[in-house]
């Protein structure tokens, strides 16, 4: 779980996270995003279904894989969030968490 | 399909100082990159953080580089993905916002730049475990840093620097130093090169003492590491101690982004040094590919300032190849990158030798999980290797690891040390894994309406 410095990026865009709408800084992943938002495990693995979350944040894990904008399958840590975006955890290969 | 002198894959140091010499030379130049601003990984949203006191020291020279580079003339498409590349024709297949597009170049120069290692230890898989790298990234993007307790395990000069950034926004972690090689036989190991590198020492000398003076703690010699906790990491364990943690970053430092030089065939050399594969290049980053230079850490590990040096001088020789500098013009302007890159590569074979990763990550236990997109274990990869799977290639037949979405890029380094170990050979005698095209994933819709044009009339 990580917390922004609002003193260091005052600047905020508003997103769903599952839902909810949060205020994160301009700028930041929608894997940011989830993170900011207090979620821990961000998908389910494909094999065994065990919790995940994102482990690089530049593109090279795949484990930050979510539903973006009704989108599944997207590196969450490579698409920047944009206000009103939508982004769900992924359940195993493709199916979204709700 | 758009045309140009040079096409740049990456817009970090390398890729920046490429399509600078190239522009000023008059080549028409494309720099494409992946991320939605240039910088790269160590200038990562520089414009936007470069005022946040945490980060601020470090991003500071990036951003005349940037600046730079943003007037130089290039054309630059952040946001975009090289998702195929033809090196005998020069062609980029790419995506951008789900649309597909190709663009032709005379040369092309790939600045794919560095990943972390894989620190595979027990438990790496549990959420809260993450890259040092990717705290890094959180910091440099949205200005945040972990909640509640903060362990920072591994060594490499980021794991100073990352300690610093992050104890500078009131968020210090405990440091778990992993490195196994003291100060006197690196020392002995690397030979001279300290006098050279005195500057960079000096730097990281100066890191270390703020760490101390921002309260960082630091438990050196740590071995045997492992993340514990029911759905999410809650506690570290080490030989000999423990401590509650929320979020552990690992690092065990960085080695070159193989995977698009890979599936376009170049060769590589395996360096010992830095126990990874780089792509074989000369002075100036060609390659075995008449067409393709590699610059910057995606041709060997050497920071941000060597890769600048080394991507003005890909810039400088595609400029020479393209008929737009002679051989005097050409040796006058690389006289300066040939001298920055010497001495920024001055203190490499000391910290080579100083953080050498230990032989745990390279091939963890059996029980630990190697590959985490197919969620394989170490011990299931041995198993295979005694029984047949000879390479990487034959390992995804056996076990699918390098089939899931990450292509082998984390897997794969552990998968090919786990088989060099199993079969008893030295690590450069496993044959590589060949990534295919897709680099990255697209979907069957862009793709369809990059073929479209090509397709009318065949039905
Ligand atoms: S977190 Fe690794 S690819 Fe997104």
């Amino acid at each position: 779980m990580f917390r922004p410095r609002p003193e260091a990026r005052p600047a905020t865009v508003s997103v769903l996270v599952e839902g909810r709408a949060v205020a994160v800084p301009e700028g930041a992943s929608a894997a940011a995003a989830m993170l900011l938002a207090g979620l821990i495990a961000t998908r389910e693995s494909a094999v065994s279904g065990a919790p995940r979350g994102p482990l690089c944040l530049m593109g090279v894990c795949f484990d930050c894989l979510a539903e973006i904008d009704g989108v599944p399958n997207r590196q969450a840590c490579m698409v920047p969030v944009a206000p009103g975006m939508r982004i769900l955890r992924q359940r195993g290969a493709r199916e979204a968490l709700r | 399909m758009t045309r140009r002198d040079l096409a740049v894959i990456g817009a970090g140091p390398a890729g920046m100082g490429a399509a600078i010499e190239a522009r000023a030379r008059g080549l028409s130049v494309l720099v494409l990159d992946e991320n939605a601003g240039p910088g790269g990984q160590v200038f990562r949203a520089a414009l936007a953080c470069g005022r946040d006191p945490a980060v601020a020291p470090e991003i500071a020279p990036g951003l005349p580089l940037i600046e730079a580079f943003l007037a130089c003339g290039a054309e630059y498409r952040p946001a975009t993905t090289l998702w195929h590349l033809d090196p005998e024709e020069g062609v980029l297949s790419l995506v951008s916002g789900g649309v597909a597009t190709e663009v032709a170049a005379r040369r092309v120069v790939l600045a794919t730049g560095a990943q972390e290692r894989p620190v595979p230890i027990p438990g790496w898989t549990l959420p809260g475990v993450m890259g040092a790298g990717a705290a890094q990234i959180m910091l440099k993007t949205a200005g945040a840093v972990p909640a509640g307790r903060t362990v920072l395990a591994g060594q490499g000069p980021l794991v100073w620097l990352l300690a610093v950034q992050l104890a500078r926004a009131g968020a210090p972690p405990l440091v778990l130093e992993t490195r196994t090689v003291s100060i006197a036989s690196a020392l002995a190991r690397a030979g001279g090169g300290l006098l050279a590198g005195r500057r960079m020492l000096a730097k990281g000398l100066a890191l270390m003492a703020e760490a101390r003076r921002l309260g960082v703690r630091v438990v050196a010699g740590v071995r045997g590491l492992r993340a514990e906790g029911a759905g999410r990491v809650e506690r570290v364990a080490w030989e000999g101690g423990g401590a509650p943690c929320d979020t552990l970053l690992l690092h065990e430092g960085v080695i070159p982004s193989v995977h698009v030089s890979r599936a376009i065939g170049l060769d590589h050399a395996w360096d010992a040094a830095q126990a990874c594969w780089r792509p074989v290049t000369d002075a100036f980053g060609a390659t075995s590919c008449p067409r393709v230079a590699v610059a910057g850490d995606g041709a060997g590990i050497g920071g941000w300032e060597a890769a600048l040096a080394a991507g003005r001088l890909a810039g400088l020789d595609a400029a020479r190849r393209l008929g737009a500098l002679d051989e005097a013009g050409f040796a006058a302007a690389a006289a300066g990158p040939l001298a920055a890159r010497r001495a920024a590569l001055a203190l490499r074979p000391f910290l080579d030798a100083l953080y050498a990763p230990p032989a745990a990550i390279l091939s963890p236990h059996d029980e630990t999980i190697a590959c985490r997109c197919e969620e394989v274990t170490a011990g299931a990869i041995r198993r295979a290797a005694r029984i047949g799977a000879t390479g990487p290639n034959q390992m995804k037949a056996y076990l699918r690891c390098g089939m899931g979405p990450c292509q082998g890029r984390l897997c794969g380094p552990t998968v090919a040390a786990l088989i060099a170990e199993a079969r008893g050979i030295a690590p450069e005698a496993v044959p590589p894994l060949r990534p295919r095209a897709p680099y990255k994933p697209i979907t069957v819709g862009a793709l369809a309406a990059t073929a479209a044009p090509a397709q009318q009339g065949v039905a």
